[in-house]
């Protein structure tokens, strides 16, 4: 067991490698954002189906339960072998873990809004499908965009996790500071703490926008 | 198709299963399985009476919501490694305790937050029902309010147990102590020679997984049952484990 000297935090490192992890934080933000909105797409077109045939809704629940299920790092490993190591395999993994959370709140969302609201639209004239987008959709944002948090959130977590598939990002910079010997402790506690910081910005960026897109809400 | 034979060899290797051979299937699955339920636990014993009793007195009520948003914000491998690094600077053990203090720390806010949320949901007629019969708190407590939030706190501590698990194998990238996670680990640092243990590695920890989620869940349909109350379903909806 090595003993490191090292101080838990050296300001001048992060100073002198600015570039090195803001390459990381963009890789990390590229995988984060292509899963959730591939994830979101996906889970658009799984929860249009469960609403068109409420009787399967019970059935995805249940099948992306069981994928939620597998671990992370199993799901990366039974991939491996299929699509190889690298961004396919990081990317379906990702997204499968939103498809749970993002079907569940989009369905929950739009079955939600008011009957009588629908009546209205319905009597007003309103086709179906405008019916969905202007009335059903923008009324269940909220609760659309507290999954996307929720996704968000998660998968910028378990995208640490990717950098065992060698896809840099911030686990890139924990799996380093932990390789080499002695360990390197800047490099844990940067690539730990701005996952933290991505995941609460995300958070609240995404808030922000709900609140903007349903100005109504604010009373 | 190679890759499936490989694997299947490698999982129908007799020594493999021999209870005795450390690194065997035997032993990483109960290394595995002691890891994960040392840290449930003491997570459950820190983190449920305490959410009772603040939801009981109506205490830390923002709090208590934002707590399962901040512990999915942390990202389970930097926590693990950091604890692996604050061990390795000091006289403890880097095999058994960082990771467990690490586990404990992810399991404590969806048990948290759930059990609080449960307690908080017992219908206020119920409760004043009680006072007027003359109950005390602690009689509310034991008789009323975890009858009835019992079935959601199981919920809590199945989402919870799922995600240990999960992320007791990624515990394998630090210490050896990862449980199954060590094969799928190992077999990646060898290379495509070490497919066939990634692949049965990954394959007996998602079929552990869902064992231990089968079992808790037929065990809170017989506690609803018992209960004779409860929406597990709602309680789902609740707070979804952070995916480990």
């Amino acid at each position: 067991m090595a003993a490191s000297t090292r101080p838990l935090f050296e300001w001048s490192w992060l100073v002198s490698n600015l570039d090195r992890v803001g390459a990381a934080v963009v890789q990390h933000l590229v995988l984060t954002v292509s899963a959730v909105i591939i994830g979101l797409c996906l889970s658009s077109a799984l929860a249009a189906w469960c609403l068109r045939h409420p009787s399967r809704y019970r059935r995805v629940i249940e099948a992306s339960s069981l994928l939620y299920t597998v671990p992370s790092l199993a799901l990366f490993a039974l991939l491996a072998p299929i699509v190889g190591l690298g961004y396919i395999n990081a990317t379906i993994a990702l997204v499968s873990y939103t498809v749970l959370i993002l079907v569940r709140n989009i369905v929950t969302g739009i079955l939600q809004v008011p009957g009588d609201v629908v009546e209205a639209a319905i009597g007003m004239g309103m086709t179906r499908r405008r019916i969905l987008w202007t009335v059903e959709v923008p009324l269940a944002l909220p609760v659309i965009v507290a999954g996307v948090r929720i996704a968000t959130v998660t998968v910028i977590g378990l995208v640490t996790v990717t950098a065992l598939l060698g896809l840099g990002g911030l686990g890139q910079l924990i799996l380093s500071g932990f390789r080499v010997l002695p360990p390197f402790p800047t490099l844990i506690v940067v690539g730990t703490g701005l996952s933290v910081v991505l995941a609460i910005a995300f958070d609240l960026v995404l808030l922000g926008v709900q609140r903007l897109a349903t100005p109504w809400q604010q009373a | 198709m190679e890759l499936l034979v490989d694997t299947w060899q490698w999982l129908a290797e007799p020594a493999r299963w021999q209870p005795t051979v450390r690194n065997g299937i035997p032993y990483r699955i109960g290394e595995h399985l002691w890891v994960s339920t040392v840290a449930m636990l003491i997570a459950a014993m820190a983190s449920i009476p305490a959410a009772v009793m603040l939801a009981h007195y109506r205490r830390a009520e923002a709090w208590s919501s934002s707590v399962v948003n901040l512990g999915r914000a942390i990202p389970s491998f930097g926590l693990i490694v950091m604890f692996w690094l604050l061990a390795s600077r000091s006289e403890i053990s880097t095999q058994f305790w960082p990771l467990v203090a690490a586990l404990i720390a992810l399991a404590m806010p969806p048990m948290f937050t759930n059990s609080y949320t449960a307690i908080r949901s017992v219908d206020p007629e119920v409760l004043d029902a009680a006072r007027g019969m003359g109950m005390t708190d602690a009689g509310i407590v034991r008789h009323i309010e975890l009858l009835l939030a019992a079935p959601i706190i199981a919920v809590g501590i199945r989402l919870a147990y799922v995600q240990v698990i999960a992320t007791t194998a990624i515990g394998a990238i630090v210490t050896d102590g990862g449980g199954l996670g060590r094969f799928i680990v190992g077999g990646f640092a060898q290379g495509r020679g070490g497919w066939p243990m990634v692949v049965a590695g990954a394959i007996l920890l998602a079929l552990v997984t869902l064992l231990v989620d089968r079992t808790l869940h037929f065990l809170e349909g017989r506690l609803v049952s018992a209960a004779g109350v409860g929406n597990t379903l709602a309680a789902t909806e609740v707070a979804t484990g952070a995916a480990g």
